[in-house]
């Protein structure tokens, strides 16, 4: 592990290394990963693309670099991928500017 | 040289060199040549009316090596003695060696089956605009290479102005009948663009499909996915980058079985343009030739033995052959499985 920052690039491959100290726990979640991205009503590649906006949406490197891989192995190109990223984002704000709606009410009732 | 760096004994840190892999594998049995070939593959020229930025051959307008008539017709002689199926006939551009049209003319009088590989620019130039109707009156298929059906994305990898040429040249084909589901095969090449392996080939097939079909109104057959072989030019790519120990890795990492059962090696030969033999042409890029008594193998040698000894004896030289291997091997085994005729596994 580096010891200058809390994210290394190299930590990914280590991700089985979760599955030590909770085997079943691990192989449960393992099988159940492989389902969801398998193809179904929705493609590989359009799952690709949900993750690789939720890895932007969880701000997960490691899955940010994972799928942009995928997605660019699944044949996106770089104008699809910043357009998932950009659904994350108006997701993102959207949630952000809709909750204004919380404060205008509060501050309506509040004020004279 | 990429190259220099991909021997077999050199390999990335935690890689095993691909021999050894797949002895591990358990399938070393396929590092051993059929004891009847398919394919003949003859690479007539490394010159090309493009310079792509992914091409392991490296062929550019300033290469001006090509394969002359008499190699040619040792190779024919051989192919036909030798019982081969398919003469797949690529370059560089292979219609701006001066003996092309003679060759497919002559390769399909000859063969089962004649492929001619093609790039598409080359046919909107005004001496080779006949050709499409050369290769249906021949019944040659056509492989055409097209990264992407986004402008864009093609032209990074191709060069400018690249693509409405490509358009124009599918669309000849078209106009001769190739890709309409009359019989005139045409099969397009995609390979990825940059150091990622290539998509599904049958999910990458409909949307090139859709794509070229709404937006150009081109038709083809097939789609053929390719993963781009870290030597030759892409290997220098990948040098500059800085990643070539990334893509080797990712590569190893993606090793799949099933793959090392269907690469193409095993049943092919490629020929060089100076008539070098190679278990494929990927090797030919690496520089590691099939070897004989005298250093390397020749199809002169083979078609030399076969009029001397007859077409076994000749054909001994390369039949049940070992195949030479290096780190590039694992380009063909990595995922779905890559050679010149699309994914393998």
């Amino acid at each position: 592990m580096s010891d200058s920052a809390y994210y290394d690039p190299a930590d990914l491959a280590k991700f089985s290394t979760m599955g030590e100290f909770a085997p079943q726990l691990w192989e449960r979640f393992m099988s159940y990963y492989g389902a969801v991205f398998e193809e179904g009503a929705l493609t590989a590649r359009e799952k690709a693309l949900i993750a690789l906006a939720v890895a932007h949406a969880v701000q997960c490197p490691y899955c940010i670099d994972a799928y942009t891989n995928s997605c660019l192995e699944k044949g996106c190109d770089q104008e699809q991928l910043t357009e998932a990223v950009h659904v994350a984002c108006a997701i993102r704000g959207g949630a952000s500017l809709v909750h204004g709606v919380q404060c205008k009410n509060i501050a309506g009732k509040l004020e004279l | 040289m990429a190259s220099a760096l991909l021997a077999d004994n050199e390999a990335p840190g935690g890689c095993l060199p691909f021999a050894l892999r797949l002895e591990q594998e358990g399938c070393a049995e396929h590092l051993v040549a059929a004891s009847q070939l398919e394919t003949m593959q003859l690479n007539i020229t490394s010159r090309c009316n493009l310079q792509c930025r992914h091409c392991h051959i490296e062929a550019g307008p300033s290469r001006f090596d090509e394969m002359d008539r008499a190699t040619m017709d040792a190779a024919l002689d051989v192919f036909a003695g030798g019982g081969f199926g398919t003469l797949d006939i690529t370059g560089g551009a292979p219609e701006l060696n001066e003996s092309y049209e003679r060759l497919v003319t002559e390769g399909a009088a000859r063969a089962k089956r004649v492929m001619t590989r093609t790039n598409l620019v080359v046919l909107t130039l005004p001496q080779h605009r006949h050709l499409p109707a050369l290769w249906a009156e021949l019944g040659v298929e056509v492989v055409c290479s097209l990264p992407h059906y986004e402008q864009r994305n093609t032209e990074r990898q191709r060069g400018p102005a690249v693509f409405e040429a490509a358009i124009e040249g599918l669309k000849a084909l078209n106009a001769q009948g190739y890709g309409l589901v009359s019989g005139k095969v045409l099969n397009i090449v995609s390979n990825p663009g940059g150091a990622f392996l290539p998509p599904a080939q049958a999910a990458a097939e409909r949307e090139f499909r859709t794509r070229l079909s709404e937006r150009h109104g081109v038709c083809f057959d097939h789609l053929l996915t390719i993963t781009n072989n870290p030597v030759g030019r892409f290997g220098g790519f990948l040098e500059d980058k800085g990643i070539l120990s990334d893509y080797l890795a990712r590569l190893y990492a993606s090793f799949n079985p099933q793959a090392a059962a269907g690469i193409m090696c095993r049943t092919q030969v490629s020929v060089a343009p100076d008539g070098r033999l190679y278990d494929c042409d990927f090797n030919q890029a690496a520089g590691l030739p099939l070897r004989f008594e005298r250093g390397d193998l020749l199809i002169q040698d083979v078609a030399q033995r076969m009029a001397q000894n007859g077409a076994t004896a000749g054909m001994a030289l390369l039949a049940g052959r070992s195949i030479r291997v290096g780190q590039h091997c694992y380009a063909c085994t990595a995922g779905a499985g890559s050679s010149c005729g699309g994914a393998t596994a």
